[in-house]
């Protein structure tokens, strides 16, 4: 079975406690749809399992079949320097239906953030090793589309509905209370 | 099922289409390393999870001198039309007259269902098999499997001899 070969670090967009007893790491494409229907299911999972469980984002975009990917990908790691990574985030995949680069420098201008910078940052590139650092790394872990999640860095090999990720991580909170 | 062929066999020689006038020879890419992705269909939803998955990682393989061939028993022309759909950057060679007769000769055919195993083969700049792996019929099997035997592949300078031994990372 494929696991994790890039450990968490502080470098990655985190949230959720840092004893928390699980961890799921996601490897995804704001572009993907299955990403998109997954975003919502991901977040009932964070409610269900509350501090429980540690959520981690890393980039995973498919650029020669989504056009968008990596600009949207870039643009949360520009929003991310700024403190901000997570509500650029949800602001994308709540609107991944009109993805594109109108809706990252207006997402990017409701937190506040500048639109002028922004451009800079895509223009040069900027986030892109950090993009593509995340790309590898989820490449050696065995990442084979998107969304991949890793429990407790197992990859989770089952679908991403609700039922399943919860029955993923449940085994991982009982081992726990055991000890 | 029928095995793969495994390690330190020489791979077996094949021409295939590889678009509607141009045939491929796995001796025409004798001195580097390639990359053998056998795969069932075009357009069905896995595959074309893995073939864009590759298509993405190819800066990686080509990282290491590597070539990648995807061959499936689908003729050329849906070749054409999938790889021009999914905007792939690597061929896809037709194994489809006779059908799927190479996938046989890799050990990679599945006779009932009449396609090819998902089966993934790095051959060595000698034309040896280096490493083999056949994936459940219905799991995409990623690349790391492909990258981390790209990366144990000898050197060109000391590849005789000790193929498994060596391990250098690039």
């Amino acid at each position: 079975m494929a696991t994790l070969k890039v450990p968490v670090t502080p470098s990655d967009h985190i949230q959720g406690p840092a004893d928390a007893p699980v961890t799921m790491v996601e490897y995804g494409d704001y572009e993907c749809a299955h990403c998109g229907l997954a975003h919502p299911i991901v977040k009932a999972v964070q409610r269900q399992f509350a501090r429980k469980v540690r959520l981690v984002f890393r980039h995973f975009p498919l650029n020669q079949v989504h056009p968008h990917a990596e600009s949207a990908a870039e643009s949360a790691e520009f929003a991310g320097a700024a403190g901000r990574f997570w509500e650029m985030h949800d602001g994308i995949y709540e609107n991944q239906e009109s993805l594109g680069l109108p809706l990252l420098f207006a997402l990017v201008g409701a937190l506040g953030l500048s639109e002028s910078d922004l451009r800079e940052a895509l223009t040069t590139a900027k986030y892109a090793p950090k993009v593509r650092n995340d790309f590898l790394g989820g490449v050696r872990s065995g990442v084979n589309g998107t969304p991949t999640f890793f429990i407790n860095d197992q990859r989770h090999d089952a679908s991403y509905a609700f039922d399943d990720l919860v029955a993923a991580i449940e085994p991982h909170l009982y081992a726990r209370a055991r000890l | 099922m029928a095995q793969i062929l495994s390690a330190g066999t020489p791979a077996p020689e094949f021409t295939l289409r590889v678009t509607p006038d141009q045939l491929l020879s796995l001796r025409d890419l004798q001195g580097k390393p390639v990359i053998i992705a056998f795969y069932p269909a075009d357009w069905s939803p896995i595959c074309g999870d893995q073939v864009t998955l590759y298509n993405e990682i190819l800066p990686e393989f080509r990282r290491h001198g590597a070539e990648l061939l995807g061959i499936s028993v689908d003729g050329v022309w849906c070749h054409k039309a999938f790889m021009e759909h999914r905007r792939l950057h690597f061929p896809l060679l037709a194994d489809f007259e006779p059908k799927g007769a190479v996938a046989r000769s890799y050990g990679a055919y599945r006779e009932g269902e009449g396609v090819a195993e998902r089966a993934l083969f790095v051959v060595d700049r000698d034309g040896v098999i280096f490493w083999s792996y056949r994936s459940p019929i219905a799991v995409n099997p990623g690349a790391d499997g492909i990258l981390d035997a790209l990366e144990r592949l000898p050197n060109r300078s000391e590849r005789h001899g000790h193929a498994e031994s060596s391990s250098h990372a690039v």
